[in-house]
């Protein structure tokens, strides 16, 4: 029962809490009303039984909550005048004639008028349900700093009345990157160890492919998650990060990257060849075995043509150092203006490695070490220092 | 909705000031079109930065200083008031004014009543 009740707030807290604010247009009514119908249900439902289509309960019950609410408050009554003018509160809502509108929230959410950081809260927090304190805690930022970012958000929305709206054709493209790239922003927070926000990532992800099922980038994004979520639980192994040639290929999840793939065959077949696409199918290439390495490095100098990102030209020199050699692959990395970038360092100082220069890899993996701040990396590099220099001493 | 719309010049005046005479004519026209458009309220045109006088009153001391108000990063070159329906609309507009592509900026504020 427990567990049917957490799987129904789960999948209907985004819908009702964005009608409600399509309906209310205003997020703090919306989510008071929304938690209320919900505290409801967590009440009456383990009692009198799971009503039949629970989400028209729950949007019925929040609806009234929010009119009862105006109603008592005269303020608010006044500045919703109309609302309760024209009753709209007192016809039953059928779920059947309900447009999807979390599809107007994520956009609202992730409007260019608000800061970055902003979008993501904001997104989590409607569209996934996440308390402020979750996200809080998954940002290793103070409750409180975030709390206020959520405030800020959400009265900036109001005052500057930022659409509740699907962007028209000539802004949609701009404005649909923004919204991948914060569920990407999400799922990469989620990818350096943070499990639940991959998870709520790859949910925004097949949710946005469910409600623009025609885009490329959309499915490429949500490909390249599950591709990359496919090998979680073979990243780490005693706490320790195993790279990807070492990891254990069992512990990868096949399910996963089957779905995976499926999601880039679709985004393939709709003719995607974006930067999200693009990276789904390196991730599938990665998956393989054995690895088809030039034809990944073709991939990346496809992607830097896109993007133009010397990151991206990073991760082409060591696939060209694996089909040309190591030289190769040096030569593209001594060429990038990356000096403060930790894996810039750590590269090269595989590749010196592999070209017999011990000295220059053992400085390489030193500068690579104090770039970085997270513990797991640092003991990585701490073991290739401690190998280099039992391999120098045996040689 | 009233949006006020504040015009940041930065080095778009100079740049403006360097186009070919059909380029100048274009920015001319550019600001005339939005001062006709639909929900608009046109300013008055404001003469340089360094012409301004900066006003505060401090303990019933009226101060005046010299320039723009130093909180300003950078001087407001114009104004106008947008009725709009919502900021994706006064963002269309603002995009619309010449010194936003020549290296300015405009910023847009809903107007709040305060009092």
């Amino acid at each position: 029962m427990v567990a049917t009740l957490d799987q129904v707030f789960r999948q209907e807290w985004g819908r009702v809490l964005a009608t409600l604010i399509g309906f209310l247009g205003d997020f703090d009514l919306a989510e008071e009303a929304a938690q209320e119908a919900f505290a409801i249900a967590a009440e009456r439902w383990p009692r009198d039984g799971v009503p039949r289509n629970p989400r028209a309960w729950l949007m019925t019950t929040a609806r009234n909550q929010a009119t009862d609410r105006i109603r008592r408050n005269r303020t608010l009554a006044a500045k919703f005048g109309l609302l309760v003018a024209d009753d709209r509160a007192e016809v039953p809502m059928k779920t059947t004639t309900f447009p999807d509108e979390r599809l107007e929230l994520i956009f609202t959410c992730c409007h260019p008028a608000l800061a970055v950081e902003a979008q993501v809260a904001l997104t989590l927090r409607t569209l996934g349900g996440l308390t402020t304190d979750e996200i809080a805690r998954a940002f290793l930022v103070p409750q409180r700093t975030m709390a206020q970012r959520l405030v800020r958000a959400k009265g900036k929305i109001k005052a500057a009345r930022i659409p509740f709206r699907v962007p028209p054709a000539h802004l949609l493209r701009d404005r649909l990157d923004a919204v991948l790239a914060v569920v990407y922003l999400i799922f990469n927070e989620g990818y350096g160890g943070r499990d639940e926000l991959a998870a709520e990532a790859i949910w925004l992800g097949r949710a946005l492919a469910e409600l623009l099922p025609d885009d490329p980038e959309v499915r490429g994004l949500l490909a390249m998650m599950l591709l990359h979520d496919s090998r979680r639980a073979a990243r780490f192994s005693d706490g320790e990060l195993v790279l990807l040639g070492d990891q254990d290929r069992s512990r990868w999840d096949t399910n996963q990257i089957t779905d995976g793939r499926a999601e880039l065959d679709r985004a393939l077949a709709l003719g995607g060849r974006g930067p999200y696409v693009l990276q789904a199918a390196i991730a599938s290439l990665h998956a393989e075995v054995p690895c088809d390495w030039a034809q990944i490095a073709a991939l990346y100098g496809e992607l830097t043509r896109l993007t133009s990102s010397p990151v991206v030209e990073l991760n082409r020199a060591i696939a060209v150092a694996e089909t040309q050699g190591a030289e190769a692959g040096l030569r593209i990395v001594d060429g990038l203006g990356l000096d403060d970038f930790r894996y810039l360092h750590s590269t090269r100082a595989e590749l010196l490695k592999r070209l017999g220069r011990t000295d220059e890899a053992r400085d390489a993996y030193r500068r690579a070490r104090q770039l970085t701040d997270d513990g797991a990396e640092r003991r990585f590099l701490e073991r290739r220092l401690t190998e280099l220099a039992a391999a120098a001493g045996s040689g | 909705m009233k949006y006020v719309m504040l015009i940041f010049q930065g080095p778009a005046l100079e740049r403006q000031a360097a186009l070919p005479e059909e380029e100048q004519k274009q920015v001319y026209a550019d600001y005339q079109g939005i001062n006709q458009t639909p929900g608009v309220t046109p300013g008055l045109p404001m003469g340089l930065a360094q012409n301004a006088t900066t006003v505060r009153v401090e303990g019933g001391k009226t101060l005046t200083t010299d320039g723009p108000f130093v909180g300003m990063k950078e001087a407001v070159g114009g104004w106008f008031i947008l009725e709009a329906d919502d900021l994706d609309a006064a963002i269309e507009v603002a995009a619309r004014v010449p010194a936003a592509r020549y290296g300015g900026a405009v910023e847009i504020r809903p107007s709040e009543v305060y009092w």
